[in-house]
């Protein structure tokens, strides 16, 4: 019998359980727990129960494996390496979260003691390297060649038109086929909005195990599994995943939260890739996408991306919410962002009021984003905004409410007010001839409409001349 | 007539955790339980359609399906309130301990049963929900149903028997695409403003029957459902550690100033 299992012998009644429960799942009659209908199995009382009294007995999980190859508990050995599949932007490149993976999964193959294999898309018109040339003289070095730099052994290739477009479903049904054939142990994917379409399709088709948008990879030195850690109910939870029968076990991953690791690759990494690119050549395997398919959504029309679009891979962050008063304030905040290079976000509320685009909302419902700095401008820090902001390594909050709960996330705290704040601090970057250089005209613009910016406050006015 | 199959899923009301400071065990408190707030645009997006085509003198039908425990009966009739024509609710302890592939699968057999063994023209979820924030169910009924798919969708064009045509954001921008029926659409939270119940809704939802049916009555494999189906487990389940430890950045705003900007030149040199 599978289910929750409750120890009378052991449960001292103490209610706990209950405050654990998110659904009403479990009541306390006479001094002992019992679960109600509204159990949904979720563990959480298992974890809060102070004697061990709660457990859950799973019924016995043959696993894809097995039915698969009909290998039974062989079945599972048979599956080996990471992959990392490669995803790339509108020109090419290789994603930043992909060459993040690509240093986690080498992390995790040497403890594991297999291989990393990147798993790479192109388009059949795409610029090959020349054999023979030295690396030097490339043009620049292709997708492959920064996959096996960043610490890939092994890179599989499809060269397939039919792949180029990106399509979500023709890419789940070549990712699947190849994974039936190679029987990969684990299958990485950048959570972004591709990965998080694309993964789940191949999930499906394997009838295997997927954890969404994870923040933390890890191997159970026991069992070798891979434990994978994800954030739930807006990130006020974490919860540690397993995928114990089934191959592969599948994770999408959260840009940014590998970002330091793949850094110190690089520049470990850096000066033997140079030389070693060519002499990797034969790591490179070609494969087929080797049946009939066609893409069933059509892009009629790819609208422009509005300008500062890229907040989810902007390296410096300003977001500003409620704090900084009236949309007035807004050129200031752009202003800002311009002298720290960075990109602007904001919380809801100002997209709702109509402040700003909707490519800028940082938060649950709008993007997830993961830079060096991010500066807090007026923001509260409501759960849905934070949960966004998990990426971000390092948070400067300013707010001039001490119990403002963005503080209990950030590495700094200023208590100000913020249009003040943001006024000093613009005045000190454009005195210092600090940031990004600036070019004549633009600035003169931008400057006169800072300097309207925050009327009404007299003492904070900015005099434009003094820029 | 036009089919549109809303998924719908009942979430603790708040998504509030703490840390008891004593026992170090999770406090949650939930609250009543709510439609998830993504579904409930998605609703409203159906409606939308069916709004529209009714204008143009063309029948929809707008059902809702769920998996949950019984109490989820009232939120499906909150469904029908707001203008759905029918309910199924799929509850069964056979189902509890879901995971995604295992709640895509019961879904996927509900749909069936909704459907008497055709498939939907239009399948409409939320783009994920607010405790699990997966966004895995949308792509994963696609992938069962094999139907095109769409996630993220920000705006939805009146369907015709040919397609629809969808804004949807991708990691490149906003895209509009046209899929062919039938479809899956994952709908963002912001597509649209869903409507209150309105008074005759309500009187209609009273007496709306709302079916409920079990692993058995939508002929589900039952080593796919619930806990036998799912794949994952959840091993160990905790709040975050926030870092407080933060620093206070103190005196006045010239000197505040001068601190951050020491600390992000700092990291730019």
């Amino acid at each position: 019998m599978s289910g929750l299992v409750i120890d009378a012998e052991r449960c001292i009644g103490c209610k706990r359980c209950i405050r654990a429960c998110a659904f009403g799942g479990i009541e306390v009659r006479d001094r002992l727990a019992h679960p109600t209908e509204a159990c949904t199995l979720c563990g959480s009382c298992v974890d809060a129960c102070p004697v061990g009294a709660l457990a859950i007995e799973r019924p016995e999980v043959t696993g894809n494996g097995a039915r698969e190859d009909a290998l039974g508990a062989e079945g599972l050995s048979a599956y080996r390496d990471i992959w990392v599949v490669a995803q790339r932007d509108a020109f090419g490149r290789v994603l930043p979260v992909t060459l993040e993976l690509v240093a986690k999964a080498r992390e995790l193959a040497c403890e594991r003691g297999c291989d990393v294999v990147a798993v790479l898309a192109e388009g059949a018109s795409e610029p090959v390297a020349t054999p023979g040339l030295s690396s030097a003289l490339q043009p620049a070095p292709t997708p492959a060649d920064t996959l096996l730099a960043a610490g890939a052994d092994a890179v599989l290739r499809c060269r397939d038109e039919r792949l180029a477009a990106q399509d979500p479903e023709v890419m789940a049904a070549w990712l699947a086929a190849l994974a039936r054939e190679r029987l990969p142990e684990v299958v990485l994917m950048g959570a972004t909005a591709l990965g998080r379409e694309v993964a789940p399709r191949v999930a499906v088709r394997l009838q295997t195990g997927l954890t969404a948008d994870c923040t933390e990879l890890a191997l159970d030195p026991a069992t070798g599994l891979l434990q994978q850690t994800r954030p739930a109910f807006g990130g006020n939870l974490m919860a540690t995943i397993e995928c114990p029968a089934h191959r592969p076990q599948m994770a999408t991953v959260r840009p940014g939260v590998f970002a330091g690791l793949a850094q110190q690759g690089a520049s470990s990494a850096g000066s033997a890739s140079a030389a070693g690119c060519n002499a990797r050549e034969g790591m490179i395997e070609d494969v087929m996408l080797a049946f009939d398919i066609v893409p069933r959504v059509r892009v009629i029309e790819r609208e422009k991306a509005a300008a500062g679009s890229s907040i989810t891979q902007a390296k410096r962050l300003v977001v500003v919410g409620r704090g900084i008063g009236g949309k007035k304030n807004l050129a200031l905040a752009e202003r800002l962002a311009e002298l720290l290079g960075a990109e602007l976000g904001c919380t809801r509320p100002l997209v709702e009021a109509g402040w700003l685009d909707y490519a800028h909302q940082v938060g649950q419902t709008g993007a997830s984003v993961a830079p060096e700095f991010l500066l807090s401008l007026g923001v509260s820090g409501a759960i849905q905004h934070v949960a966004g902001i998990g990426g971000a390594q390092t948070i400067i909050a300013v707010n001039d409410d001490p119990a403002a709960p963005i503080f209990g996330v950030a590495q700094y705290r200023v208590v100000a007010d913020c249009v003040a704040f943001a006024c000093e601090l613009v005045r000190q970057l454009g005195r210092k001839g600090w940031g990004r250089p600036r070019s004549g005209g633009r600035v003169q613009a931008q400057d006169r409409q800072a300097g309207l910016a925050p009327a009404g406050r007299a003492s904070l006015t900015l005099a434009a001349g003094r820029l | 007539m036009m089919h549109i199959v809303v998924c719908v899923k009942a979430v603790p009301g708040s998504t509030e955790v703490r840390m008891d400071p004593v026992t170090h065990t999770i406090i949650r408190d939930g609250g009543a339980a709510v439609v998830n707030p993504f579904d409930a645009t998605a609703l409203e997006v159906a409606l939308r359609i069916k709004d529209a085509r009714a204008n143009m003198g063309r029948p929809t039908r707008v059902s809702t399906l769920s998996m949950g425990i019984p109490a989820t009966e009232s939120l499906l009739r909150d469904c029908i309130a707001r203008g759905a024509d029918d309910a199924l609710l799929l509850s069964d302890r056979a189902f509890a301990g879901a995971d995604t592939l295992a709640t895509s699968y019961a879904l996927s057999c509900g749909m069936h049963a909704l459907c008497d063994g055709t498939a939907p023209d239009l399948v409409l979820c939320g783009k994920m929900a607010v405790d699990g924030d997966t966004a895995q169910i949308g792509p994963e009924l696609a992938g069962l149903l094999d139907m095109a798919c769409a996630t993220d969708v920000r705006s939805v064009e009146v369907p015709s028997p040919g397609g629809v045509v969808v804004r949807r954001a991708t990691d490149q921008g906003i895209e509009r695409v046209e899929l062919p029926l039938p479809a899956v659409l994952t709908i963002a939270k912001d597509a649209v403003q869903p409507r209150m119940p309105s008074i005759a809704g309500v009187f209609a939802a009273r007496d709306a029957e709302v079916r409920v049916l079990g692993a058995h009555g939508v002929g589900a494999d039952s080593a796919r459902i619930g806990l036998a189906g799912s794949p994952t487990q959840v091993v160990r389940s905790f709040v975050p550690e926030r870092e407080a430890a933060g620093e206070d950045v103190l005196g006045d705003v010239a000197a505040q100033a001068a601190r951050v900007r020491e600390l992000m030149g700092g990291a730019c040199a």
